[in-house]
């Protein structure tokens, strides 16, 4: 789509789920509709330039898609050799798209329930949301995810399979169990839209740059479902989330790739629109009373955006937070970060008395954070050769590049500076 | 998460695979196809490469001004690099069972070689949590 300017690029996106949604109403075929729609978004992506977009983007798209799903559907007939029986049977699934008739419906909740179905992997359910909901080319993703094309079309085919094999309704669930249900797979959605995210944020800068893309599409998608659903707090919180950690992308990395921790990051480089944008709607989520875990962790990235100084950072209240993200939350990492925020508070043996605990646990046993962790408190502590003992522990379990080079940093400069 | 599988052969690996018989060679040479194949459909094929013969290979150094050098011949070792792949899976699980399934890819008389393969992760990006 690189013929594109970034305006139409953005239409053809967000045109994307409500082509398919239509498309799949009328042939309810959800597989070959996907890849009917995908077609026609590559034509539109090689004709507009040329010829100029259409007066009506959508319904050139829903024309063009359901041609080729009635090409299809002719090939697939003649492929059986039932030609005389099935023309007649043409004519009901395809009739005439008569699209300036056709209701405007938002289909995206729906797909993205389906893309995000419990049946796939998650790399199976990322890389179909990006496509069928996201818009995105095969090539794009496959690029993305830094896979051969093939390799990427294999997968987002097999999860089409998987639905299909599923038999999945395209509704949203209803009757006495739909509400549950929906809440459940809402959340499944969330976490698909929350690992896309942090698949872009993740990449270092500079050698991946295409993958960055990925956060801003998962903030794009997460911003139609908050459109959508404007009173759950969760999606609230999520996109919150995403806007209050993405603020921080260009202070993260050095200009050679390498990781600057919160604290030693330059300030005047975070993204005041993106911090306002996320107080202002995770102050409007917390006023509404009930709390969810990304309500909780935005909370926690909103303190610390909203501190000039790393010394300013209001300790007590994450602490605070953490406490009560402990509460709904059984996660390992949580209690980590737990532990680090009790050491700012009440000192670094305090810290480390947690972590103790998390020895205990198991679930964190051999993780290279928890030696991270570790070696940072007891390097607080005073205690330097422990310390420099268990960053060269975590760097050798360290499975980033950057982490890895970012703690065998740590070990050479705490040797140095006391031997 | 994405692995690379290495597949080591013996200093007289290379000998011992052209001498076998031709049917022997074929099914080898079918099996690694195969398996190429399936982790196509799988979606969690990268890359695969097999290598030349170690009796061409060169080691380089830089000398004084940046020139190669390159010694006559490549050392002796006890064992070589003969191929590799490149997966993305879901599991480090995953990848040691398609170690595996390499591993027992057919040698003479169609036996099972169960050639070591070594399975190492590749670095990614930058943790999520990472602050």
């Amino acid at each position: 789509m690189s013929l594109l300017d970034s305006a139409t690029e953005l239409l053809l996106r967000d045109l994307a789920p409500q082509v398919l949604g239509s498309i799949i109403r009328r042939f309810r075929d959800f597989a070959v509709a996907e890849d009917a729609v995908q077609e026609a978004l590559l034509a539109a992506a090689t004709q507009w330039p040329r010829e100029g977009v259409p007066g009506n983007p959508r319904a050139w798209l829903i024309q063009v898609a359901s041609r080729r799903m009635t090409d299809y559907l002719r090939s697939e007939m003649a492929r059986r050799r039932r030609e005389t029986a099935a023309s007649a049977e043409l004519e009901n699934v395809a009739p005439a798209p008569d699209t300036a008739l056709e209701p405007e419906q938002d289909d995206t909740l729906v797909l993205l329930f389906m893309c995000c179905h419990p049946a796939l992997t998650s790399s199976s359910a990322i890389a179909l949301t990006l496509r069928a909901v996201g818009g995105l080319t095969t090539a794009e993703i496959a690029s993305a995810f830094l896979v051969p094309e093939a390799t990427m079309a294999q997968r987002i085919s097999r999860a089409k399979q998987s639905i299909k094999a599923s038999g999945m309704p395209f509704s949203l669930p209803t009757g006495r169990s739909g509400n549950l249900e929906q809440t459940q797979r809402l959340r499944a959605v969330l976490h698909v839209l929350y690992l896309i995210f942090n698949e872009g944020y993740t990449s270092s800068a500079g050698s991946h740059l295409q993958r960055t893309e990925l956060s801003g599409e998962a903030i794009r998608l997460t911003r139609a479902v908050h459109k959508l659903l404007p009173d759950d707090a969760e999606v609230a919180g999520l996109l919150a989330l995403m806007l209050l950690t993405d603020a921080r992308r260009a202070a993260r990395t050095g200009s050679d790739g390498e990781l600057i921790p919160l604290t030693k990051q330059d300030r005047t480089l975070w993204n005041s629109n993106q911090i306002t944008e996320g107080i202002a709607l995770l102050t409007a989520t917390l006023s509404k009373g009930s709390i969810g875990a990304y309500q909780l962790q935005a909370a926690i990235a909103a303190v610390h955006d909203e501190a000039a100084r790393a010394e300013d950072t209001d300790w007590p209240q994450i602490l605070a937070l953490y406490d009560l993200l402990k509460r709904i939350s059984d996660n390992p990492m949580v209690m980590l970060n737990h532990a680090i925020a009790a050491a700012m508070v009440h000192g670094p043996s305090a810290g480390l008395e947690l972590l103790d605990a998390l020895d205990a646990d198991g679930r964190l046993t051999g993780h290279h954070r928890l030696d991270a962790v570790r070696a940072h408190l007891l390097e607080l502590a005073g205690d330097y050769s422990r310390a420099i003992a268990h960053y060269q522990t975590a760097a050798a379990r360290a499975a980033s590049l950057p982490e890895r080079n970012y703690l065998i940093t740590q070990a050479a400069r705490l040797r140095e500076s006391t031997g | 998460m994405k692995y690379i599988l290495m597949m080591n052969c013996p200093r007289t690996g290379y000998d011992s695979f052209a001498s076998m018989p031709k049917q022997d060679i074929q099914a080898h040479i079918a099996f690694m196809h195969s398996l190429n194949k399936a982790l196509r459909e799988s979606g969690e094929f990268v890359s695969a490469e097999g290598l030349a013969d170690p009796k061409q290979a060169k080691r380089v150094r830089a000398g004084k001004d940046g020139e190669p050098i390159t010694d006559g011949v490549f050392p002796e070792a006890k064992e070589y690099l003969a191929g590799y792949w490149i997966i993305d899976v879901d599991s480090p699980e995953q990848a040691y069972k398609i170690a595996a399934r390499a591993s027992a890819a057919p040698g003479p008389g169609g036996a099972p070689i169960n050639m070591p393969i070594e399975v190492r992760q590749v670095m990614s990006g930058p943790p999520a949590e990472f602050s």
